[in-house]
């Protein structure tokens, strides 16, 4: 495993700025989680350290080595899929010890049948090996395909939305499975989503992309409770945090636009009036839909509270975020 | 506007059956949900409110009226469908207009209740825009306005925002619901999505297997589940199963795990055997007093709160706490559990044993 630095990462095709002077460094052992909409150049940064593409501008050190010039074999990577692409003519031991029997790592075959069972283990696919990949449910095909990523020792693992494709369920089992491999293994991870669950519940860095730029790199915390910008504070969160002028309540300082409110940073009781127009109740918590003038917020109450629709309620912020008119934070 | 009785209605398909005998009542106004997997007949227990499917057996009233083997054209309800099927070579206001002008209403009368309707809708700036070139919202909103122009007496909807992401869902859902507070419109909606059931729905039927697991409102549902089914299917993470051996009767209001006492709600059942104690979430909670324990085998952040996964003598469980609360990987901890939520199941039959907290709801099934 290694630690790998973009510097100054530059791609463009054609007018378009995929991705725009990133620096970034994954450590040794980290799961980094590369989160953003459609467009925001996630994928190509992935593809960029892989080596389908190559950069315009910029380095690429994996371990220290500049390998911005190497093929993608040479780079010691191994990738998963959006799209399990398994081979369906083969068994699951097949598929697995696969890129084992490249001929770049010659390995010995009592050493590839040592790997698969405990990569098969693993990933709790032990009692499938022999079957054919199409005799597989589509958990299981996700699951050897990231086990075809796991059987090699590579210096990074890079996975592009390799739980998209899975039910609601899985996905959460996945989720789980899939941090306790990483962190077992001390594997260093590059992982690409647009589900901010996905990256809250899993990362140990989340770098937040926006438009080919990375905007902020930190801990999932950090970002959360501390993000520069308006951007970077609408990524995580669901609900999303409210975003009013700042004006709506007191205290707001010089040069702020706005006052950004996560849900459930939201005092009741004292401060502005509200007007409930809506109560969800999702079981564990009743979702708050207020109007504050022409303004909408959302916030969280208890299960046990009756609000009912048209009740006024007085609310301040607790913990609120400033930014100014171009969006950045003002501390 | 409508108010739809179901009375035990079934639907075979040669010898497959894909709803069995369900019986239930959608009230004037409501919003009313149908929830389950794929395959649980929900979409076919829409399609033959919408006249769709004919029932093998039993009744549908619309106000009173029989009307489960009408033709749909003659039941007066409006179908929303997952795919919004438009007119492409027509423009908005042609769209929203043609349902009206087929049934040869006027054409002031039909100009009015266009515009009626795009306000609602918040559509009027695009009426004269071909539909090709609009986005998904507003193709969605376009749909919707076709079904609202005839003033139906409800709606039927199958999933209409399943083929929408994530962020714009929700949006999408909100403005729904919004539509109809401003309507009033009775409302039946298909759904595999709990979190949306929960969210939108003034009532919710949760089906499995042909059958109704539940009936009742999202709290009473999420709160007071009548199977291992219903349990598992709403929330998320789902409810925790704590599987042991034991007995209970009538008036007892503890059962034994593993050593521990545990309090639960006063029993109203007798059952012996398999029995499973169900606890959600958010009401298993870490703490050094606990002597039921347990190891921290996972740990997810979700901003305020954390998920944390725990082994216990009884399973895996999950428990929703504070994400300021500090759990580690390894650690063995003490837990304790909102007594007065917990739900027993036996095992066997999944069903709910009756207690104080659910009777009233188990009740009226």
């Amino acid at each position: 495993m290694a630690e790998v630095t973009l510097e100054n990462l530059s791609k463009s095709f054609g007018d378009t700025k995929a991705v725009d002077n990133v620096t970034m460094t994954i450590p040794n052992g980290a799961f980094v989680v590369m989160l953003g909409p459609t467009g925001a150049g996630k994928t190509t940064t992935l593809r960029l350290i892989a080596g389908l593409e190559k950069a315009d501008h910029g380095t690429l050190r994996i371990d220290g080595r500049d390998v911005s010039n190497e093929m993608p074999a040479q780079r010691d990577i191994a990738m998963v899929f959006q799209q399990y692409s398994l081979y369906p003519h083969l068994t699951v031991r097949e598929n697995l010890a696969f890129p084992l029997k490249s001929p770049i790592l010659r390995t010995p075959p009592a050493e590839i049948e040592r790997v698969v069972t405990e990569v098969a283990e693993t990933l709790q696919i032990t009692g499938k090996l022999d079957n054919k990949a199409t005799e597989l449910s589509g958990g299981e095909m996700q699951r050897v395909s990231i086990g075809r990523a796991l059987v090699r020792d590579p210096a990074i693992y890079l996975m592009d939305e390799p739980l998209s494709s899975l039910d609601a369920k899985l996905r959460t089992d996945l989720r789980v499975e899939l941090k306790r491999i990483q962190a077992n293994l001390g594997a260093t991870l590059l992982y690409v989503t647009h589900d901010q669950i996905e990256a809250m519940t899993m990362a140990t860095h989340v770098g937040v992309l926006n438009e080919g730029r990375l905007v902020q790199f930190g801990t999932p915390r950090e970002i959360y409770e501390n993000p520069n910008s308006l951007y970077v504070a609408g990524r995580l969160g669901l609900p999303r945090i409210n975003v009013v002028p700042a004006d709506m309540f007191a205290g707001a300082p010089d040069g702020a636009s706005f006052v950004g409110m996560r849900p459930e940073h939201i005092r009741q009781g004292e401060g502005v009036e509200a007007q409930i127009q809506r109560v969800e109740h999702l079981g564990d918590q009743n979702r708050l839909h207020l109007r504050v003038g022409d303004q909408a917020i959302t916030t969280i109450a208890d299960p046990t509270t009756d609000y009912q629709p048209g009740n006024q309620i007085k609310i301040s912020p607790k913990d609120p975020l400033y930014f100014g008119a171009d969006g950045t934070r003002i501390r | 506007m409508a108010e739809i009785k179901i009375k035990n209605i079934r639907k075979e398909f040669g010898d497959f059956v894909a709803v069995r005998d369900s019986s239930f009542t959608i009230e004037d106004g409501e919003f009313f949900m149908l929830l389950g997997p794929s395959g649980c007949g929900k979409t076919t227990t829409l399609r033959m409110i919408a006249g769709l499917e004919l029932p093998t057996s039993g009744e549908i009233f619309l106000d009173g009226e029989e009307i489960s083997q009408r033709p749909p054209s003659r039941r007066d309800i409006a179908f929303v469908f997952q795919m919004f099927a438009l007119y492409p070579h027509m423009n908005v206001r042609k769209n929203l207009s043609y349902p009206l002008v087929s049934q040869g209403m006027r054409r002031a009368q039909v100009k009015s209740k266009v515009a009626e309707v795009a306000e609602i809708l918040g559509i009027t700036d695009i009426l004269h825009r071909p539909v090709g070139g609009l986005s998904g919202g507003d193709r969605q909103r376009v749909a919707l306005g076709r079904a609202i122009v005839r003033d139906p007496k409800a709606f039927m909807m199958d999933e209409p925002l399943g083929a929408l992401d994530a962020e714009f869902r929700e949006h999408m859902a909100e403005e729904l619901r919004a539509l109809h507070d401003r309507m009033g419109a009775t409302t039946v909606y298909v759904t595999h999505d709990q979190l949306e059931a929960m969210q939108m729905g003034d009532k919710i039927v949760v089906m499995n297997n042909a059958v109704i697991e539940q009936f009742g409102t999202p709290q009473e549902i999420y709160d007071k589940p009548a199977s291992m089914f219903v349990a598992d299917f709403i929330g998320s993470p789902s409810m925790n199963f704590l599987r042991f051996e034991g007995a209970v009767s009538d008036g007892v209001r503890s059962v034994q795990l593993n050593g521990q006492t545990l309090d639960v709600p006063r029993q109203m059942d007798f059952a012996s055997g398999n029995l499973v104690l169900g606890v959600r979430p958010e009401h298993v909670s870490l703490t050094d007093a606990g002597t039921y324990r347990g190891e921290v085998l996972a740990t997810e952040y979700l901003g305020t709160t954390q998920i944390v996964t725990l082994g216990s003598p009884n399973g895996i469980l999950k428990a929703r706490t504070d994400s300021t609360q500090i759990a580690t990987v390894g650690d063995k901890v003490g837990l304790a559990f909102k007594a007065a939520s917990i739900t027993l199941f036996d095992e066997t039959s999944g069903r709910a044993l009756r207690s104080e907290l659910n009777h009233g709801v188990l009740a009226n099934g």
